[in-house]
């Protein structure tokens, strides 16, 4: 181990990772006093502040879930807007504690990064928008065309292996933010704009006339998108993936924001264990007992942060879905407390 | 300090002396403690495991394997040796031909010697201790390092590679340049662009006529009074609103289409035999250059004039077309053709290039407009009027009197106009011209998450660029410097 971390050739460089491998964040973050989260620049849904700079979506939701499980309060968290590119850095060099920003859990993510995705809460894949007057029904008639995306994604990626693999020609246009990507489709530099499909929909609000775009049918990749946790604190990395589960094993169990009061008076065990009524769950993860009561209490279960983010009485008008509950059809399966 | 010996006694005769030794001893003594904390503290107490680092680093060279040649704690090693061992010597050869003071202490040359080697060895231990700590923290995170992923597939689209041959499969090392030579093409492609634009509007400032100097007074500030960044989104943003759509490309005639896509210009195909046009145009250039050596000489001996311009212009223009016309005309064009998706065919020049270019050359313009305003106003008013008393039409006093006295005032300025430009152009990463910080420090960073290597490259790339545009123009100051006589 010691040779190969020697011969592990890195520049001399300052930069600020001292410190930053083993720490317990749950101290740090109690120390703190709140959470640091890291969240993209703007995307409605996942994560977009409003004129008031106020900080709504689904992405977080599950930060104010992690704020109100540790500190009883989902106010608690200081939200970093990220572009896709510094995203990582920001975790790596402990900006940020926990990063909930659309990202996709995929493998060199996983094992080369020096994070660890904590679970999935919003299961995504990457389609094409075009104008309507461009008369294109398939991607796979898009041969020629220009591509505007974000750089340092997988969208960039998959576009890439998907013309290649339908020998397509295509010329793709790589902007840093978002709004830019948004700026230079709208002006019609490109004739295509790629992302995930919640992205899709979610810019399309930001076009001049969303009414003259239209999402293709095709979905060209699994895009898991989850919350990610630096590598080696793995009780940090528990709190983060019950918080997830708690919201869905909550949504199982028909604990909601809403009958909140009542349940809490349930007779039923397995609720009685999400609520902290019964057991002591909470402090195997070295939080209160009362760490899911005051997620579902505060922000919901995963089926009220759904609806009132994306779901389809939003702007954006997502159907549930691959994101329904397993025992309904969908992918979201949380394991039991118990 | 001890005074010079006036007769400077050969450092053979002072072999009695007794500092050389404590000198020596103390050298040595310095290299051991720090090899030995080294090996301690980072070998898990492998005492030749600093030896053997350095020594990686030869076999790591001379076998192409870079991963051990490049290992840093090694080469802070080496350095720090070198130093130390630079030093003894130079002691050898300063203090020690000095006359010795008879005593340690009073010793100014032995205690200078002591306390810049201690100095040598705190830097030398910070480096590794800083180095150190970074190699183990990453290690310790689980983040890959090295410099093995330039190998590996980089798997996404490039859009403009003009230079280099790129497909999604080609390596990392591969967007490396790609990404290196879009930042020389639109640097180079800018400095020579924002020096002519530049020196224009420099000399329209001095204008006689009022609203030609006015123009360009407000010219430079607007330009130079408004970031570039915001110049870089305005001149990308709202061209591109006013461009045509991609399917009813903006016709230019012979010179190709325009459209949102960019710039569609007619792709030269040369045919069988061109290659005696390059030839000739060679030929074309050196004999304009003897022309004007030969003219220049006929004129300081006879006072002959000669039309030199012309002559050139007909060398450099009238040959290569006389090659074309006597090969048999090889030269076809390719020209763009409209289809749904933009125009096929022809040669692109996309607008994320053409807004940057633009961007950087009309801002930088306007500090190059202001550098030779103030060197033509640094050239005496007298030599103005010299010339024209000499009969010299006002372009000729330019260009013969006050333009060549002018460049000694205007070149240093001129060099960090040069590096801004240069550096500005990182810029780029916001519209998508895929530069060396857009595709390499940027999606490369984000694919292999390896920050401290890729910034490093990036950081030696810009500092290797600004050095050689440093040192062309340090050259060509001393050629245009005043020669006295």
């Amino acid at each position: 181990m010691k040779k190969k971390i020697l011969s592990a050739a890195i520049g001399v460089s300052v930069l600020g990772v001292a410190g930053a491998a083993s720490a317990a964040t749950l101290d740090d973050v109690k120390a703190k006093g709140f959470v640091q989260c890291g969240v993209s620049q703007g995307l409605p849904g996942f994560s977009n502040p409003d004129d008031k700079g106020n900080w709504t979506g689904i992405d977080v939701d599950l930060c104010r879930g992690i704020a109100a499980a540790i500190f009883g309060d989902d106010t608690k968290v200081k939200y970093v807007p990220l572009s896709a590119k510094e995203r990582f850095t920001a975790l790596q060099s402990g900006e940020i504690d926990v990063l909930s920003r659309n990202t996709t859990w995929t493998m060199s993510r996983d094992t080369q990064l020096g994070l660890n995705f904590a679970g999935v809460n919003y299961y995504d894949g990457q389609g094409f928008m075009v104008r309507k007057d461009l008369g294109v029904k398939s991607a796979l008639e898009l041969s020629g065309a220009s591509v505007c995306t974000n750089t340092g994604t997988t969208t960039e990626l998959n576009v890439a292996d998907y013309f290649r693999a339908n020998k397509l020609e295509y010329e793709i246009v790589a902007f840093e933010k978002a709004d830019e990507v948004v700026a230079a489709y709208d002006a019609g530099r490109c004739d295509v704009y790629t992302t995930d499909q919640s992205g899709l929909y979610a810019q399309r609000l930001k076009l001049t006339n969303p009414g003259d775009h239209m999402v293709l049918p095709e979905v060209i990749s699994k895009e898991p998108l989850g919350p990610a946790v630096r590598q080696g604190d793995d009780q940090w990395f528990n709190i983060v993936k019950w918080t997830h589960f708690a919201m869905v094993d909550a949504e199982e169990l028909g604990v909601s924001k809403a009958n909140f009061g009542e349940m809490m008076n349930s007779d039923n065990p397995e609720v009685k264990r999400l609520l902290g009524t019964e057991g002591e769950f909470g402090a195997a993860l070295g939080l209160g007992n009362d760490w899911a009561a005051n997620i579902v209490k505060l922000v919901g279960n995963y089926a009220e942060v759904f609806n009132a983010n994306v779901g389809p009485d939003t702007d954006l008008a997502i159907a549930r879905g691959t994101n329904d509950l397993w025992s309904r059809g969908g992918l979201q399966y949380a394991p039991p407390i118990r | 300090m001890a005074d010079l010996p006036l007769t400077g006694a050969p450092a053979s005769a002072r072999a009695d002396d007794p500092r050389r030794s404590l000198v020596i001893a103390f050298a040595v003594l310095c290299v051991v403690a720090f090899y030995a904390s080294a090996a301690i503290c980072f070998y898990g107490s492998d005492l030749f495991g600093p030896i053997r680092a350095v020594g990686n680093i030869f076999t790591g060279l001379f076998s192409g394997r870079w991963g051990t040649a490049f290992n840093p704690m090694a080469w802070i090693t080496v350095l720090f040796t070198l130093g130390i061992v630079m030093r003894t010597v130079s002691w050898f050869g300063f203090e020690g031909q000095q006359s010795y003071a008879g005593n340690f202490f009073n010793d100014s040359g032995l205690r200078n010697f002591f306390f810049e080697m201690l100095l040598l060895g705190v830097l030398g231990w910070l480096f590794w201790f800083i180095v150190g700590n970074a190699v183990n923290n990453l290690a310790a995170a689980g983040i890959a390092s090295g410099f093995d992923f330039l190998r590996r597939p980089a798997g996404f689209g490039i859009n403009f590679s003009p230079f280099i041959n790129y497909q999604e499969v080609s390596s990392y090392g591969t967007v490396y340049f790609v990404g290196l030579g879009n930042t020389l093409l639109v640097a180079i492609s800018g400095i020579i662009l924002a020096t002519m634009i530049g020196f224009m509007i420099g000399i329209a400032r001095l204008s006689h006529n009022w609203v030609i100097s006015r123009l360009a007074y407000v010219y430079v500030e607007v330009m130079r009074n408004i970031p570039l960044l915001l110049w870089i989104f305005v001149w990308y943003f709202s061209v591109l609103r006013l461009l045509p759509g991609k399917a009813d490309p903006l016709d230019l005639g012979p010179f190709g289409l325009l459209n949102i896509a960019g710039f569609y210009a007619p792709l030269p195909i040369w045919g069988e035999g061109a290659a005696i046009i390059p030839i000739a145009l060679l030929v074309g250039i050196v004999g304009a250059i003897f022309l004007g050596r030969w003219a220049s000489a006929r004129q300081m001996a006879t006072g002959q004039q000669f039309p030199v311009f012309w002559a050139s212009l007909g060398l450099i223009v009238g040959l290569p077309l006389i090659a074309y016309l006597a090969a048999g005309m090889p030269l076809t064009f390719e020209m763009p053709t409209p289809s749904r998706f933009g125009p096929r065919g022809g040669a692109r020049v996309p607008p994320e290039f053409l807004g940057l270019l633009v961007a950087l050359v009309t801002y930088t313009a306007s500090y190059i407009a202001e550098i030779v305003r103030a060197g033509i106003l640094a050239v005496n008013k007298g030599q103005t009027e010299a010339s024209h008393a000499l009969g010299l039409r006002q372009g000729q006093a330019l260009r013969l009197v006050i333009v060549p006295q002018a460049m000694r005032v205007i070149i240093p300025p001129m060099t960090n106009q040069y590096l801004n430009l240069t550096k500005n152009s990182s810029l780029a990463v916001a519209i998508a011209y895929p530069e060396l910080v857009s595709v390499f420090a940027g999606t490369v960073l984000n694919q292999t998450g390896q920050a401290v290597e890729i910034l490093l490259m990036t950081m030696l790339t810009y500092l290797t660029l600004s050095i050689l545009v440093s040192l062309f123009m340090n050259w060509f100051n001393a050629k245009m410097a005043l020669v006295e006589r």
